[in-house]
């Protein structure tokens, strides 16, 4: 097997006596979609945070293309290719679509310390911006402030956000929490499409999405993976029937 | 802030130039170089050295519009900056140097220094511990100056004379002095407008909105704002240089932590994240200030009250009313 | 320099810390429950020495004074609450430091007209005149012990209130986490109340106890308040215990610095420039032990919220 992009071995948080992420050890490799599932509360965001870089890790280490990351700030783990969505929508509000993206290519291409020259002028962002925003479906919204974007629209500029930073990882925290049916239908079919170009690290609830795109699922349940592999491996596990599934079954 | 995001909203980027956002600045600029001219009918000097120290405040305001309109960072120690600038003058003068560009460079020079070392501590803090820590630093440094006993500890310092340029006593007329002020008033205004449109001024704007989400693309958000917190505390410098030299005098009054609360009330005033604004903010306060004082010692009985009900019930500043809108809220 | 002085300045020391404690326990307070920023706290403090000064005035006896002194600190306080502060919990910072900021001035100024611009004083009351022998060639003043005893008093009835009550129970709550104590059920509006009507109390109470010690002027309250704001910061923004512990360190720091930073430099450096350079250092110490504080641990010695 290729050499990772991203490698979590034995990485830990606790906040006081919970223990929220408990020696969590997982990879992503080139191209992989692996996705994270488990119940609420069972620490998947806390570990999205971890990885991103917006929580200290308590213990382990987390290395990203042969690199250990554990102790970056999160800016600096975002220079190096990884690029994530929240779970609950982040975009500039007062700032237009096309600027959105145009300031995540701003953060990857030159400097930021540029004291002259409109910058919602600079013809090379805008037209990369454009671009992603056109992977996304959402050009024609280009000039619309992220503010009014309906929520769908909001989930999809985070994509193209994301995608706009040439990550080497996609870090996706419920890409599809609280969209309409046929909005998520869309962002489906547009994760499908990425598949393969990208590392992605998806965490889902919707697991009709999970089974269809993922190459690889790890379980996690209260803080630990408790199960890790194939799809079809992981639907017959007994123990995430047990645990997890069953409940969504039932 | 919610209120800046819909103010943001309000007005989109791309949109080419608008007439209206170009006329109000030239409207200002053009009444402040006219002034001189119209004053030739009435009491000249004190409206001559009215007008220089109105613009030397609009100076210091626009660079707190900078990183509290723009940046979002409240600081109540802006006054140091004026203060630090004003003795950097000061010192230079009594130590023998009194040319206007070695001050002025000296003056910026140390104001962003100050800005660069305070700041790297307090940036790191959030809400309303920076806005403390900053009322902080601004009161050490009223102390320090008070404690130079040097140069006038307490009493302050009187200055020989004005700077003078290239050797030349060009600053010792009060017209010149005038339109060197306007100068750098212009410089400071167009400085801080290209900043604001450049890259960094819309990564800055942007983390006023989202840091979080600005952090996840890549941007060093403390780094950003202290860059901005250190260019604001240069322009201060400066406007604290040319303080001294229009009142040839130094003191610990001009850093006292009351000068800073001023500076946010005409920053607010004008409407904070326009620039522009911070001009007509100096104007309007010091203009209330010159007329309640006029009219009564204890002046301050009625502005404190004022203040509150602006603050309760006109949101936006006078920008704000000018376009005919009330912040929302 | 002797061990006599230094015991007296320690003292000294610690007399300033408890009064900036008094001070720093209603803003932190505050600041922990309501998220409200009230620059206007110091105000309180000028109010309680302003108005030991005119209730002596009318009775002639401290104690009487003291005992009028305090209930009409809290009214103003509630009033002011009433009038402006009230309006002022859902707006952000900037907003809250601006109102706040007009109403310092209109105290100021108010305290002007009705007292005049120059210091006003009280006597110290006849019971605590008078200087204690603490040991050989050691004389200190009763009343200043007095003032310690009082505030290590105060200090520990806070503890209790705070650790030991219903009302401290929803106080630390509400400091860590506002929304759920609201969500709990609990009219978080009037447990504000009760909170900035203590505080300003507090305040208030230090304010009387400096009137005999301290020149009773106008803008005394505000010097107080940036001191108060730089043992808030650190100490830790919302918390009881880091406030203590931060105005003791402040007090000593601040006292300590003053006596003996000329007499150090003088080791250092000659003895005339250790004269300039002295003072200056002096007025720097706390700032610089702020910065210190700040630059390893952002959030306080003592963060309220748990979560660094």
């Amino acid at each position: 097997m290729a050499e990772p992009i991203l490698g979590l071995s034995g990485v830990s948080k606790r906040f006081g006596a919970l223990v929220v992420s408990d020696d969590v050890s997982l990879t992503v490799a080139p191209g992989e979609l692996h996705a994270l599932i488990g119940p609420n509360g069972a620490g998947k965001t806390t570990l999205i945070h971890q990885i991103a870089g917006s929580l200290a890790s308590d213990a382990g280490r987390i290395g990203f293309c042969g690199r250990d990351i554990t102790a970056l700030p999160m800016h600096e783990r975002a220079r190096l290719g990884l690029a994530r969505s929240f779970q609950i929508t982040s975009v500039v509000p007062g700032f237009s679509a096309l600027e959105n993206v145009a300031l995540a290519v701003q953060a990857r291409s030159g400097s930021s310390f540029r004291f002259f020259g409109n910058a919602a002028r600079e013809a090379a962002l805008n037209a990369q911006a454009l671009e992603a925003l056109e992977t996304v479906a959402l050009a024609a919204r280009a000039d619309v402030p992220a503010g009014l974007l309906s929520h769908g629209e909001k989930r999809a500029l985070e994509l193209a956000i994301a995608l706009a930073m040439r990550p080497k990882l996609l870090l996706l925290d419920e890409p599809m929490a609280g969209t309409g049916r046929e909005e998520s239908l869309k962002l489906v079919a547009l994760l499908a499409s990425l598949k393969g170009r990208y590392a992605i690290l998806l965490v889902e609830h919707d697991m009709h999405a999970v089974f269809s795109l993922a190459d690889r699922i790890s379980v996690l349940i209260y803080g630990r993976i408790v199960a890790s592999g194939a799809p079809d491996a992981v639907r017959a596990d007994p123990t995430v029937r047990a645990a997890y599934l069953g409940e969504e079954a039932a | 802030m919610s209120a800046d995001i819909a103010q943001a909203v309000r007005t989109p980027l791309r949109r080419p130039l608008d007439p209206r956002a170009l006329a109000v600045p030239l409207v200002v600029f053009a009444a402040l170089a006219l002034l001189p001219a119209a004053a030739a009918f009435g009491a000249t000097s004190y409206v001559l050295s009215l007008g220089a120290r109105v613009m030397i405040f609009a100076i210091a305001a626009i660079s707190l519009d900078l990183i509290l309109g723009y940046g979002a960072m409240v600081s109540f120690g802006h006054a140091a900056y004026l203060g630090i600038g004003a003795y950097a003058a000061g010192i230079l003068m009594a130590e023998g140097v009194d040319d206007a560009l070695l001050g002025a460079g000296a003056a910026i020079a140390a104001s962003g220094l100050f800005a660069l070392v305070t700041g790297y501590v307090s940036i790191r803090t959030k809400g309303v511990a920076f806005i403390m820590i900053t009322l902080a630093f601004g009161q050490m440094a009223y102390f320090v100056a008070n404690s130079l006993s040097e140069y006038g500890g307490s009493d302050g310092l009187t200055m020989a004379s004005r700077s003078t340029l290239l050797g030349l006593k060009l600053l010792k007329n009060d017209l010149t002095f005038y339109y060197v002020v306007l100068a750098c008033l212009a410089g400071s205004y167009l400085l801080c407008r290209a900043v604001v449109a450049a890259r960094f001024g819309r990564a800055l704007r942007a983390i006023r909105e989202n840091p979080v989400r600005m952090a996840a693309v890549g941007y060093d958000v403390e780094r950003i704002r202290l860059v901005a917190y250190v260019i604001a505390g240069m322009i201060a410098g400066l406007s604290g240089f040319l303080l001294a030299n229009q009142t040839e005098f130094v003191s610990p009054a001009y850093m006292a932590w009351q000068r800073s609360g001023e500076l946010i009330v005409m920053v607010i005033l004008g409407g904070m994240g326009s620039l522009v604004g911070a001009i007509l903010g100096a104007v309007a306060f010091l203009m209330l200030e010159e007329t309640l004082s006029h009219l009564m010692e204890h002046w301050k009985v009625v502005f404190g009250p004022l203040l509150v009900l602006v603050v309760l019930f006109v949101r936006g500043g006078l920008t704000g009313l000018l376009a005919g809108g009330k912040r929302h809220g | 320099m002797s061990t006599t002085l230094f015991i007296v300045q320690i003292l000294n020391g610690l007399q300033l810390g408890i009064l900036l404690f008094l001070v720093a326990a209603g803003l932190t307070l505050v600041f922990g429950v309501m998220d409200f920023i009230n620059l206007a706290h110091g105000v309180q403090y000028m109010l309680g020495a302003y108005l030991a000064v005119a209730f002596f005035g009318l009775t002639g006896s401290f104690a009487a004074a003291v005992l009028l002194a305090l209930p009409t600190a809290l009214l103003l306080g509630l009033l002011l609450e009433v009038l402006v502060f009230r309006h002022l919990y859902d707006r952000d910072h900037l907003d809250q430091v601006l109102a706040t900021f007009g109403v310092i001035l209109f105290i100021n100024e108010a305290v002007k007209i009705i007292w005049g611009a120059a210091p006003l004083n009280v006597p110290i009351p006849d019971v605590l005149s008078g200087s204690l022998r603490l040991m050989d060639g050691l004389f200190y003043p009763v009343y200043r012990l007095a003032i310690i005893a009082a505030g290590l008093g105060v200090a520990g009835l806070l503890a209790w209130l705070v650790n030991g009550t219903r009302v401290g129970m929803l106080v630390r709550a509400g400091a860590t986490n506002a929304p759920m104590v609201s969500a709990l059920g609990v009219d978080i509006r009037r447990l504000f109340m009760v909170v900035f009507g203590f505080g300003a109390m507090l305040a208030g109470f230090a304010g009387v106890m400096a009137a005999p010690i301290l020149s009773v002027e106008p803008g005394m309250g505000d010097t107080l308040l940036i001191l108060a704001f730089v043992v808030i910061v650190i100490g830790g923004i919302g918390s009881i215990r880091g406030a203590f512990l931060a105005a003791l360190l402040v007090g000593l720091v601040d006292t300590l610095g003053r006596s003996f930073a000329t007499d150090v430099m003088k080791l250092l450096v000659s003895p005339s420039a250790a004269t300039n350079v002295g003072p200056a250092l002096a007025s720097m110490l706390i700032y610089i032990l702020m910065a210190g504080v700040l630059f390893f641990r952002p959030a306080g010695l003592f963060p309220a919220g748990g979560k660094a």
